[in-house]
């Protein structure tokens, strides 16, 4: 057998990629760990709130009206003023908060990296006119934006799905433009053209891929910005509408009560401010372990 | 005398850098890179092309491939023009000539693993190949440039830098191309790197019959590697002539003194030999001398070099010189 044949049989050699490497770098990051498994635990127990046997949110007990945490009734946090558990709504209001910060949050991903990739990708006057749409778009006033949506269309949670998506994208646009700039001059893309290779392969195999570090680390800080909108839109009242809740309306309607029943107002919010860290420390562990140059 | 692969004319290729305003107007500044270059490509022939920096030696390359825009002049390819092919037609062609770059880890993408790099010209050209078939083909091409063909699921950054230039031929050379520009390859490299890799190229260049333009500064690779040689100043061809003619009986002053310039080992005949040294430096490209552009630092430079750009003039079997005072050192 010559030399080349014995090469050839040789098991095949597994690389680590850039991703197992910050895979790595992010499971050793503790902070980061423990927000992804509060993460995890949240969103499990939120969406999981039909199967667990709890209460209906809607459920109202008349000789439980505004009392504190009761551990013994199955009251962990408490009752509002109409005698509804407050834990299973604060469950409930978690699957609506958390659905508008990740749909939101897909819309920027989707739309905001193919529009930045192929601004910068073209450039020119293409890159101009596109740019300057996302400009007028940031300019509008958002909560006029909102109000005027719900004036035409009647309150509904699509629309502040539709809202919250429509102008999360720009921030991201623009991110993921400046990044196509700086790899678009790289040789690797001018390699792909010599090539022969098409311009929508280009970005989609070679630019997309490698700006998708700011991007990802983008991405889990658009979560927390959009639930924070999301929850004041419904503490204005704009949001969702009674008897469905999210954090956002919990709060609202807890801070009118706060200095006879403080509960309705402490639990919701602890809910999301423990929600909205752990989603900030995973994206400082996910910027970390993307770019290790920085650090 | 075989017909040309490529036959080049006139190629001219200008960069605006002139400063423009919101509304029109503002100042109007280009840069020729490369002004009225002109050469032929037989099949098979290595073509070197060396200069300074910033003469336009990648300049010509990528405007041969056609990857930066022309301001004028003709590529012929085969005797089809280039500029007169769309935009498919062309991507058609790329299949036919390659580029390898001077930094041979920034023209990988960090985020492919190597078999995916070295198998996209194929699966570009031939979308129907079944995974197998790639697999197979691109461990072949791996082993053919002396890498080892288990290590395809490896990633860029996990390869020495002669490794990833050799990656880097793999991927030119998988579609059987007929040229290949060779932008500096090897001056990234450390000294016996080079050389492997200069090797390396010209195994596969008599293996595969394909014709290579290679740009580098260093005279003594070029002289290994190429049957002709091109020397450019500011966009523009001072020299252009057969290897040995070129180097035993340079004819333009600037040939002679880059020639000078070439360290040679042997430290007796180093100290003792006559160097030209130039004055000054390359004139800026935006506002380059009247007439010859090499004028300013010609030790020959007379009256009618700053009022006319010479002429390239044949002055012997394929010896081409642009110079009034065109003729041995000694004249110096």
């Amino acid at each position: 057998m010559t030399d080349l044949a014995i090469l050839a049989v040789q098991p095949e050699v597994k690389g680590r990629s850039l991703w197992a490497d910050a895979r790595r770098r992010f499971m050793h990051n503790k902070a980061a760990v423990a927000g992804l498994a509060i993460l995890i635990l949240v969103t499990l127990l939120c969406f999981g709130a039909p199967y667990l046997g709890l209460r209906d949110q809607d459920e109202i007990n008349w000789d439980m009206i505004s009392v504190g945490p009761n551990w013994a009734e199955g009251y962990y946090f408490g009752t509002d003023q109409n005698g509804r558990d407050l834990f299973v709504r604060t469950l409930y209001g978690g699957q609506v908060s958390l659905i508008v910060g990740m749909v939101a949050t897909l819309v920027s991903l989707v739309i905001g990296t193919l529009w930045g990739a192929t601004a910068g990708f073209i450039g020119g006057r293409t890159d101009n006119v596109m740019m300057r749409i996302v400009d007028i778009l940031y300019s509008i006033p958002f909560i006029f934006f909102v109000i005027l949506l719900t004036v035409v269309f009647n309150k509904s949670m699509v629309l502040i799905y539709l809202a919250i998506g429509a102008v999360s994208w720009l921030d991201m646009a623009r991110i993921v433009r400046g990044q196509t700039i700086s790899i678009r001059r790289k040789e690797f893309i001018e390699a792909a053209h010599a090539s022969g290779v098409s311009n929508w392969r280009i970005i989609t195999r070679h630019i997309i891929p490698n700006c998708l570090g700011p991007v990802v680390v983008y991405m889990t800080l658009t979560v927390p910005a959009v639930i924070l909108t999301e929850s004041f839109l419904s503490y204005l009242g704009m949001g969702v509408q009674e008897p469905n809740s999210s954090w956002g309306t919990l709060i609202s309607e807890g801070a009118k009560s706060m200095d006879i029943a403080p509960w309705a107002v402490v639990f919701p919010s602890a809910v999301m401010v423990v929600t909205l860290l752990a989603l900030n420390f995973v994206g400082d562990g996910l910027r970390d372990a993307l770019d290790p140059k920085d650090r | 005398m075989s017909a040309p692969l490529l036959s080049v004319s006139d190629l001219k290729v200008h960069f605006d850098v002139g400063r423009k305003r919101l509304f029109g107007g503002g100042t109007p500044a280009v840069v020729k890179a490369v002004d009225g270059v002109s050469f032929d490509l037989k099949p098979g022939e290595t073509l070197g092309l060396v200069g300074e920096s910033g003469c336009g030696k990648s300049t010509l390359g990528r405007a041969v491939l056609r990857l930066l825009p022309l301001k004028g002049g003709r590529t012929v390819w085969l005797g089809q023009d280039l500029a007169k092919l769309d935009a498919d037609a062309m991507r058609g062609l790329r299949r036919e000539m390659q580029i390898i770059f001077q930094d041979p880890l920034a023209s990988l993408n960090p985020r492919m693993t190597v078999g995916q790099i070295i198998a996209e010209p194929l699966t570009t050209f031939q979308p129907n190949l079944s995974a197998n078939d790639v697999k197979a083909r691109v461990k072949a091409m791996m082993a053919k440039v002396g890498l080892l063909p288990n290590q395809v699921n490896r990633y860029p950054h996990e390869f020495s830098g002669g490794q990833c230039q050799r990656i880097g031929i793999a991927r030119a050379i998988i579609n059987n191309p007929r040229l290949i520009v060779c932008d500096e390859p090897v001056s990234a490299l450390d000294v016996s790197i080079q050389a492997q890799i200069v090797n390396l190229l010209m195994d596969l260049q008599k293996e595969m019959g394909m014709s290579l333009i290679f740009i580098s500064h260093n005279l003594a690779i070029v002289r290994h590697i190429s049957h002709r040689v091109m020397v450019l100043y500011l966009g523009k061809v001072m020299e252009i002539a057969d290897r040995d003619s070129l180097y035993k009986n340079p004819l333009h002053p600037y040939t002679q003194a880059l020639n000078s310039a070439v360290p040679v080992p042997d430290p007796e005949i180093e100290q003792s030999k006559a160097r030209i040294v130039l004055k000054g430096d390359l004139p800026s490209p935006l506002n380059p001398p009247s007439g010859c552009p090499f004028r300013t630092r010609c030790p020959r430079a007379t009256e009618i070099c700053a009022q006319e750009m010479p002429e390239l003039v044949s002055t012997g079997k394929d010896h081409m010189v642009a110079c009034h005072h065109a003729g041995p050192p000694h004249l110096n």
